[in-house]
């Protein structure tokens, strides 16, 4: 499947996360690629999304979690003692479901992650309303914001809020973005787009998106990863491989059911 | 999953209940606006009492012939100075004789000046002989202009204002037509600086631990149980806290002693710095939970937002979770702050003065404030003084009204963005 090391963004060895006492998720191994699309599928509850949030330490902020197992990044596991949650989450970005710009102006919501991690503008390199435009145009939002720039980021619809949040993310330089359904609370066109953009964004990031829309994971997807649950409500990862190969030939049954509506 | 009862058809019967629910609906309505409308009425019966004592007509008599206080003949301009003191000790009441004397005694003063004080206070004395309230002088003005005729035939009838800027600019005085409430108003505002100064940062900061970093253990739990058992103290209670700890355990501190400001000899800690620290921690415990309840109310979402991006946990509360909670965290501070306005019990029990005519200059002066001021004229026994108490409840209510206004303002500043 996944062999040279070069071409893998994230890794997971036996990743296993708890709530408390309960394992959401249990012995994950999985190989993400560079500068592709990875979608994650399965049923609700399948710890699909805890998955997500453990590649970048996101899972820490829920008070009981706990994670055990690697997630390797660029060779380093981001759960080491000397890891700092904040680096991770700069270099690993993330996009929710739910919209949620910030309550500052659009050209504040982009430029305040910027700022935070010290972005310095000079010769040779962008000034901040460059840097701005240039994560705007990136998240296909630019036109229709370029003449409101100081209006609240909370005036804008649905989509186009969820393609802000994409901008912002972009402003701070991550590597890799997670991206937990990112479309889900959205009509069919402002989907469309967000997938377009999944696909663009493909050329310079890597993308991990979880999606509960089986066609989404077939139209935007490289790699497709089914996790599902067992008996004790642990989710595990049943099968990965090329999206072709997932939505035509799957290698397991469960995830054929599932692929084909005839789950549960 | 299919199940053998789908398959089944049954006909459910549904019976017409909608007349009734609607009834049920429309009799709950008219229970809450009765509520409403009950609320509305006390509300405006308290004004309406307040309004019809501070205005009204007021009888000064004070026209007495000077010629009634002749001695052996003699006019009074005449008269020495020995002979005049005399004339004052006769005519006024040993309280004012004893304030004369105190200001500075009769003498030891010029003769001029002891004349003044007989035309003042003796032919001219504006003795108050009778007020009306606001309704009374609006509905029965002649009767009481003939009533005031046949009794005091010297006295003039005149329709007052209670309030006004005199008023709120003079002193404390035993004269009630001098009387005012700038020694009150200066002293509450003087205290409720002070609990501001001391509260807000303490309150805001203990509840950013308590919502944001504490985690949930025993050791938080029980905190978070006492500040919520806490709120719901007596005030007293906070007054006696006040008195063992900053009138006595401090008093150095709180008199002004330790930094030689104040005569260490009469020094004691019943001082505006002690009211204000003890109205702090009053309003201290509904502070917190306020201010709890503003952070909590920003969505998790925003400082996922923000830590996704790369924010430390500091810079998630300072952009992003205090400027959203700012509008509630306002709204629980003028809470409070209104709330430490209105008491009383805790300040006289750490030991307000009840009758002090110089203002309170530093946080080591004695002070009275606007509620102790209201309570002591409402207890008195002549009718004029329940006048003066009505004018310095409006004045405590136009102070509120103001907080509250500049709090909305600033909430709506906020919000817009």
């Amino acid at each position: 499947m996944l062999t040279s090391d070069s071409i893998i963004a994230i890794q997971a060895h036996n990743l296993n996360v708890f709530y408390g006492d309960f394992r959401a998720v249990k012995d994950v191994d999985l190989s993400i690629e560079r500068k592709k699309v990875t979608a994650i599928i399965g049923p609700s509850g399948c710890g699909k999304s805890t998955v997500l949030r453990s590649f970048n330490r996101m899972n820490e902020l829920v008070p009981s979690a706990r994670s055990e197992g690697q997630v390797l990044f660029m060779g380093q596991n981001i759960y080491d003692r000397q890891v700092d949650p904040v680096e991770v989450r700069r270099r690993i970005g993330m996009v929710f479901q739910k919209p949620n710009p910030f309550t500052k102006s659009i050209y504040e919501n982009v430029a305040w992650g910027a700022r935070l991690n010290g972005f310095k503008d000079g010769i040779g390199k962008p000034s901040m309303d460059e840097w701005v435009e240039h994560c705007l145009r990136k998240a296909a939002l630019w036109d229709e914001v370029k003449d409101k720039l100081t209006q609240s980021g909370l005036s804008l619809s649905g989509g186009q809020q969820q393609r802000l949040c994409i901008a912002r993310t972009l402003a701070v330089s991550p590597e890799v973005i997670l991206m937990d359904e990112p479309a889900s609370a959205l009509d069919p066109i402002a989907t469309l787009k967000i997938e377009e953009l999944m696909r663009e964004l493909a050329e310079e990031y890597t993308i991990i998106v979880v999606t509960h829309n089986m066609q989404q994971a077939a139209r935007v997807s490289d790699y497709t990863a089914f996790f599902s649950m067992n008996d004790d409500r642990a989710g595990y990862l049943v099968e990965y491989g090329p999206t072709t190969q997932i939505f035509t030939i799957p290698q397991n049954k469960m995830t054929e059911d599932y692929i084909t509506g005839r789950f549960g | 999953m299919s199940t053998p009862t789908g398959r089944i058809r049954l006909t459910p019967h549904f019976e017409s209940n909608l007349p009734s629910r609607n009834r049920k609906a429309s009799l709950w309505q008219v229970l809450f606006r009765l509520s409403t409308t009950i609320g509305m009425i006390v509300l405006a019966l308290l004004l309406y009492t307040v309004v019809n004592q501070a205005f009204g007509l007021v009888a000064i008599d004070n026209k007495v012939d000077p010629a009634s206080f002749a001695v052996d003949g003699v006019q009074i301009e005449e008269l020495d100075q020995e002979t005049l003191i005399a004339v004052i000790e006769e005519n006024v009441s040993k309280g004012k004789f004893r304030q004369l004397e105190r200001e500075q005694p009769l003498a030891e003063r010029t003769w001029e000046e002891v004349y003044q004080v007989v035309i003042d206070d003796v032919v001219e004395p504006k003795d108050i002989v009778g007020t009306w309230p606001l309704v009374e002088s609006l509905t029965r003005k002649e009767e009481i202009l003939a009533e005031v005729e046949q009794e005091h035939p010297q006295a003039t009838v005149e329709f007052t204002s209670w309030i006004d800027p005199q008023f709120v600019t003079s002193p404390q005085s035993s004269d009630v037509l001098e009387a005012g409430v700038r020694t009150a108003l200066l002293g509450s505002l003087l205290i409720i600086a002070i609990t501001i100064v001391v509260a807000l940062p303490i309150g805001i900061g203990a509840a950013i631990y308590l919502e944001e970093y504490a985690s949930d253990n025993w050791l938080n739990r029980t905190i978070q149980t006492n500040i919520n058992n806490l709120a719901g103290v007596p005030s007293i209670i906070y007054g006696m806290l006040g008195l063992a700890i900053f009138v006595r355990m401090l008093e150095p501190l709180t008199s002004g002693a330790i930094f030689g400001l104040t005569d260490p000899t009469t020094a004691n800690g019943r001082t505006i710095l002690s009211a204000g620290l003890t109205l702090a921690i009053l309003v201290l415990p509904v502070l917190i939970i306020n201010v709890q309840e503003a952070i909590r109310a920003v969505p998790n979402s925003l400082r996922e937002g923000s830590y996704g991006l790369g924010g430390t946990q500091w810079q998630t509360i300072w952009h992003h979770v205090l400027p959203n909670a700012m509008p509630g965290i306002l709204t629980g501070a003028i809470l409070s702050i209104s709330r430490a306005i209105g008491e009383t019990a805790p300040l006289v029990v750490i030991g307000a003065a009840t009758y002090i005519t110089f203002d309170p200059d530093s946080p080591f002066s004695k002070f009275t404030t606007l509620p102790i001021q209201i309570y002591q004229w409402t207890s008195r026994a002549q009718g004029e003084y329940h006048n003066i108490a009505a004018a310095a409840i409006l004045v405590l209510l136009m102070l509120l009204l103001s907080l509250n206004a500049t709090a909305i303002l600033l909430r709506n500043r906020y919000s817009r963005k």
